[in-house]
């Protein structure tokens, strides 16, 4: 009888140990076990990412509607060109949109911010976001403020 | 009958150290077979450390321990532990195995060494239990055993696989007369009844005497004498006399060795 | 004078030479008595619970109470900057990569290491080792391989569990006490843990300390004068050579896993 309890309880210290193992993957770092959503995929060239990650979140008036799937530099313009996933049922983003570069709080991460143009073609798998606007970059907003004072 | 049929263990020539100290120096043993051997001698002459010599648990630095004719240290691994599984120990604390019942203690070699189905170990180990007398405690723990019947517990685990030879650590030291009374009687019927070879390593005198066939005296590294327990009591040797008649003084000193007292106490006085 | 230190000095570095190449002779030993897995499984069991199961209490409570503080100590940092809704992200990245794997060892270590060095310990000193292998048993396949098992199994479970316990109760602290919204705590925190970078490095931390600690404690129980004297002793160096195997592993893996060398 002693030995049931022991090797039950053994039994449920290893679910257990699985079990947070679960959690970790999911609610902390955010793996999902169901394939990936079906996305379709667009890219944005910015002068600077400042900072943005891969799986940086896509939002459109604050909703997540997509993941940034890549980031390289584009070495014959020297730009930043940021690949995302935009899940396809947002499929009717106008081909005119603009993507910026945000940052949650002063401190918090970046992500991109997209809001919708005025055009009827939409974007689809492989088109580009033309008209992007950089990341807010602290020192040159400093600067820029500071050149501003000392001219007037 | 030639000498190896007749000695189930030969020692030739034992020379052991520990660290810097002799331990033993040239001794000869010899131990009949389906007899009773003891090997005595004051504490700290390193008696248990003949039994781990012939258990194989210690090599000697030089001579041979031969035991069934295969020398010791020369086995390998795998050949010392077939050669140990027909040799049973019963050691000075017992060395029953605690988190395990009385009678997983005893089945623990049946189940190491034979392929035995569950109904036959619980017959063999009930029997072994009941030669000790102490079949009704096999749902003990062993903490819960008193320091006799504990020591039968070791005893029934050390004949659990009908062994050919059983070596006994010290079987009678801390127990009571009753305890003692019982295990001095059990040593005697086992062998006997299962005509195995016994050594018995002990510095109780009487006890010893009473049940040995043959006794060796061991003391400063070498045998000081051997015989039949009543040529060795009777023995003219002084030293043999001053430690089977538990005398005070004689040749092994009552004093530890140091400089003259009356020297020792003025270099205080400085 | 500088001749007898330098002898002295001398002699404490062979001898440390001779306990390391013994432990490490020990470890080769246990590790490749390879165990008969009908007969040594429940062994195994039964020393996962003895090691594991019986930590978990004391793993977990520090855990939760580890997590809470974070929480609040980071909700009280980040709230100068207007930052709060980082807090997720601050309690998790501490947890998985450093705290959970590092503190869940030191326990470890004091709990399971000395109990276990004090065990061997014992047996030896109850001439359990010896009787052993006097049955014909190997102690090393029968005693330690089993115990040096469940401890490179159990830390690592043990140090998930930490960490999942302290970001869950980081989450009661800053979510439901401080008011931090739910959404964003999570958001924050799925957005900046990698799984095989922050979470699988941990584990890999935790494999590394439980062995390492688990090594420590066996050598030392094994190794140990058969006096109570002898295995208070030796349970004592067990918790001080192991907590200091685990800080200084940490920093080489640290270094090797994040810091980009």
């Amino acid at each position: 009888m002693r030995i049931r309890t022991l090797e039950i309880s053994v039994g449920a210290f290893m679910v257990a140990g699985f079990a947070a193992l679960i959690f970790l993957a999911l609610k902390v770092s955010g793996l999902t076990l169901e394939a990936a959503e079906e996305s379709y995929e667009v890219s944005a060239r910015f002068e600077n990412i400042g900072g943005l990650t891969v799986r940086a979140k896509v939002t459109m008036a604050g909703v997540v509607i997509g993941r940034v799937s890549n980031i390289y530099l584009d070495k014959e313009d020297f730009v930043g060109v940021v690949e995302m996933e935009i899940y396809n049922q947002f499929d009717n983003l106008s081909i005119d949109s603009t993507a910026s570069i945000l940052t949650a709080g002063v401190l918090g991460e970046k992500y991109i911010g997209i809001v919708v143009g005025a055009e009827d073609d939409n974007l689809t798998d492989g088109d580009e976001i033309e008209d992007t606007q950089s990341a807010l970059v602290l020192e040159d907003l400093i600067s820029k403020f500071l050149f501003n004072k000392t001219q007037e | 009958m030639s000498d190896s049929d007749k000695n189930f263990i030969e020692v030739r020539d034992l020379t052991f150290y520990r660290g810097d100290r002799v331990i033993y120096q040239n001794v000869n043993l010899d131990i009949p077979k389906g007899k009773i051997t003891a090997i005595m001698g004051p504490s700290g002459t390193g008696k248990t450390t003949m039994l781990r010599l012939i258990g194989g648990q210690l090599k000697p630095d030089s001579g041979t321990v031969k035991v069934d004719g295969k020398h010791i240290p020369n086995l390998t691994r795998k050949e010392l532990f077939a050669l140990r599984s027909r040799m049973g120990m019963l050691f000075q604390s017992g060395a029953l195995f605690t988190d395990v019942s009385v009678f997983e203690n005893v089945a623990f070699p049946l189940r190491v060494h034979t392929d035995l189905p569950e109904d036959m170990i619980r017959d063999v180990v009930l029997m072994k239990l009941h030669a000790v007398g102490l079949r009704g405690a096999r749902d003990l723990m062993p903490n819960e055993l008193s320091g006799g019947m504990a020591r039968r517990v070791a005893l029934a685990r050390a004949i659990a696989l009908d062994p050919d030879l059983v070596m006994y650590d010290e079987p009678f030291a801390g127990q009571d007369p009753v305890a003692m009374g019982v295990v001095v009687q059990l040593i005697r019927l086992l062998n006997d009844a299962l005509g195995h070879t016994s050594i018995i390593v002990s510095h109780d005198v009487a006890e010893t005497a009473s049940i040995a066939d043959y006794i060796y005296v061991l003391a400063d590294g070498e045998v000081i004498g051997q015989g039949t327990p009543d040529e060795v009591l009777h023995s003219d040797s002084p030293r043999l006399k001053q430690f089977m008649q538990g005398l005070p003084d004689g040749p092994v000193p009552f004093h530890f060795p140091a400089r003259d007292l009356c020297d020792d106490l003025l270099a205080g006085v400085k | 004078m500088v001749i007898q230190a330098l002898r002295r000095i001398g002699s404490k570095g062979v001898s440390f030479l001779e306990t390391f190449g013994a432990s490490g002779m020990f470890l080769f030993q246990s590790l490749f008595a390879m165990p008969n897995v009908r007969n040594n499984f429940p062994l195994l069991v039964k020393q996962i619970y003895s090691v594991g199961v019986m930590s978990l209490i004391i793993i977990m409570v520090s855990g939760f109470f580890i997590g809470m503080v974070l929480a609040l100590q980071g909700y009280n940092i980040l709230t100068r900057y207007g930052s709060e809704q980082a807090l997720g992200q601050l309690v998790s990245l501490t947890l998985l990569r450093e705290l959970g794997p590092v503190v869940a060892a030191l326990l470890f270590a004091g709990r399971a290491g000395s109990a276990l060095t004090a065990e061997i310990g014992l047996m030896k000193s109850t001439e359990q080792i010896a009787g052993l292998e006097m049955i014909g048993v190997d102690p090393l396949r029968r005693v330690i391989a089993p115990r040096f098992w469940a401890g490179v199994i159990c830390m690592p479970v043990l140090a998930i569990i930490f960490s999942s316990v302290g970001i869950w109760g980081a989450s009661l602290v800053g979510v439901d006490w401080l008011g931090v919204y739910s959404g964003s705590f999570w958001a924050n925190m799925q957005d900046s843990v990698q799984f095989s970078d922050d979470v699988l490095n941990g584990v890999i931390k935790s494999i590394a300390f439980g062995f390492v600690i688990t090594w420590i404690a066996v050598f030392q129980g094994y190794d140990t004068e058969p006096t109570s004297e002898g295995i208070g002793q030796a349970t004592t160096r067990t918790v001080v050579y192991a907590s200091l195997a685990i800080l200084g592993l940490d920093f080489i893996l640290t270094a090797v896993m994040f810091g980009d060398l």
